[in-house]
């Protein structure tokens, strides 16, 4: 699916999630933040960079591991994308909903 | 003589000696396994047993019974692998010398993880169906037990057997209703995931079942802690659930001998080649079932399927062959659903669960994706199956190792 956001467009899938990585910018992010109401601040950068540092090492993400991280622990996490803050930081980040097996 | 050692005689265990005795050239090679227990466990067994459906004898086997003859049997605890040495400490001081090391130390619950949850309510008020000990207390709970609110939860993610904590649920309706007091029972299913099933073909098949049964669902829950003073769950965005009885699955994790020779991940599962099942760290060390960190489900189907490739995998190293990059991720699960009913799910790696039948195309007798009575009876059978096949390394007729598309509806996960 098409979508257009910050006077761009971008493939998304059916819940939202960008598909193309490399179509995804810090005003696009910005953007999609804003749809989840979301405001982001320097804190939510830092998320953002945790999350695609670790989507390129190929590695899960996971509630454990935001406590694990260093970056914040999970009640800032939680205070931070309200709702579910995995799902919410990935959408913003570009990167895939985490998945997990049945 | 040359040494395969195997840590853990589980399912994986078992079947990887029983495997592998028929295969080695017994002049050269000695095959040892080292297991801490001199019980064998039926583990899924473990989901029937508070329900007073199995007993307790049905889910506990003596060990040897299924270790092959000619196969060194060690009744130990494992403190230490030194990989560098290629040598195992065990905790009575000994230790062993290996050329090839299958680690098959499967998966335990940790309460610990979560504050309050392993407190002085645990397997009073708080229980767990995972372990022996767990489901046998909640049998006698369940025995007395006169209602109210029954809280069926799943701590963190990945969990063995990802369904069982469902069949719990969707067996505790039956139960209850069988009991005649349903109407005194509210059920709830607390999942950290975005819903009961995770994989959108299964959720479209299968929702309706938890309305059927009037299970509740509270989705996207991330336990923080458990108020047992108080009786409810709190998740770190402040939600609360309360129980009169929380049935719960902890943190799954890895041995912690695994741990403490530095080879697992956060969670103590060994990082493994999602094909070979060679480790990825030390090309003399394999891993399967439960210990791996594989993005595969953990569960006793899925250690057959791998056992098999593992087998040649083995033999084909100790002949300097290349390893087979072949383990599709292979699952195939019953699901209970109540009632004497059951479903079959099947699915791989990069395949949704699919509906259509099995292991027949177009005959079945099983049913994927459907609730149905036949399917209720393999389950049952996957018992006589387990303990008269499966470990015992014997090839279950036409179910193959990787996972066969036809007769079946296949979509690709994206
Ligand atoms: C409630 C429940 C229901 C299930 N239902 C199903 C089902 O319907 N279908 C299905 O396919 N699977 C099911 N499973 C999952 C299945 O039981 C496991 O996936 C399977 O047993 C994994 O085998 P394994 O050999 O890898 O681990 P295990 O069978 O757990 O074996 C690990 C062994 O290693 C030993 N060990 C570990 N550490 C040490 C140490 N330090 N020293 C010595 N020994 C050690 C342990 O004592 C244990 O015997 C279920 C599991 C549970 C809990």
């Amino acid at each position: 699916m098409k979508k257009v956001i910050a006077q761009t467009e971008i493939n998304v899938n059916e819940e939202g999630y960008m598909t193309e990585f490399s179509q995804w910018t810090k005003e696009i992010c910005e953007c999609l933040a804003e749809e989840q109401g979301i405001c982001m601040t320097e804190k939510h950068w830092e998320v953002i960079d945790y999350i695609h540092e670790k989507h390129n090492g190929n590695e899960a993400l996971s509630i454990r591991g935001i406590k694990k991280s260093g970056v914040i622990n999970i009640k800032e996490f939680y205070s931070l994308f309200p709702g579910g803050p995995l799902k919410k930081s990935t959408l913003i980040a570009g990167i895939p909903k985490p998945k997990s097996c049945i | 003589m040359k040494k395969i050692v195997i840590l853990g005689a589980g399912t994986s265990g078992t079947m990887m000696a029983n495997h592998l005795v028929n295969k080695l050239p017994k002049k050269e090679w000695k095959l040892t396994i080292i297991d801490q227990y001199k019980t064998h466990y039926y583990q899924p067994g473990f989901l029937f047993l508070p329900f007073d459906i199995y007993t307790t004898k049905q889910v506990k086997k003596k060990g040897a019974k299924f270790i092959p003859k000619g196969v060194d049997y060690i009744n130990e605890k494992i403190d230490l692998i030194v990989p560098d040495e290629n040598k195992i400490n065990l905790e009575n001081g000994k230790s062993l010398i290996y050329d090839v090391l299958i680690i098959a130390t499967g998966t335990k619950i940790a309460p610990e993880e979560i504050e309050g949850m392993n407190g002085p309510e645990w397997h009073k008020s708080i229980f767990d169906f995972y372990t022996y000990e767990g489901a046998k207390a909640l049998r006698n709970k369940l025995r007395e037990w006169e209602g109210g609110k029954l809280v069926v939860h799943i701590t963190e993610m990945p969990i063995k057997c990802p369904v069982a904590p469902l069949e719990f649920a969707f067996l505790a309706d039956s139960f209850f209703r069988n009991k005649g007091m349903r109407d005194k029972v509210e059920i709830t299913f607390v999942t950290p995931l975005g819903g009961a099933f995770t994989k959108p073909k299964a959720t479209k098949a299968l929702h309706y079942l938890l309305e059927e049964k009037d299970i509740k669902e509270v989705t996207d829950f991330n336990i923080e802690r458990v108020d047992y003073e108080n009786n409810k769950i709190i998740d770190y965005g402040d939600t609360e659930v309360d129980y009169d009885l929380l049935v719960t699955v902890p943190t799954n994790m890895g041995d912690e001998v695994i741990e403490r020779s530095g080879m697992g991940d956060d969670l103590n599962f060994v990082p493994t080649h999602k094909g070979t099942l060679q480790t990825l760290e030390h090309q003399n060390i394999f891993a399967i079932g439960d210990a791996t960190n594989l993005p595969a489900s953990k569960a006793g189907s899925v250690a057959h399927f791998e056992a098999e490739i593992l087998t040649d995998n083995i033999m084909r190293y100790i002949q300097g062959e290349e390893l087979k990059d072949e383990f599709d991720g292979h699952a195939n699960c019953f699901i209970e659903t109540g009632n004497g009913k059951a479903l079959l799910i099947d699915f791989n790696y990069t395949h949704e669960p699919v509906e259509g039948t099995f292991p027949f195309p177009g005959v079945g007798p099983l049913s994927l994706l459907k609730e149905s009575r036949a399917n209720h009876m393999g389950k049952m059978a996957f018992r006589w199956i387990y303990w008269n096949m499966l470990i015992k390394g014997v090839h279950i007729p036409f179910v193959s190792a990787t996972m066969s598309k036809k007769g079946k509806h296949i979509e690709e996960v994206q």
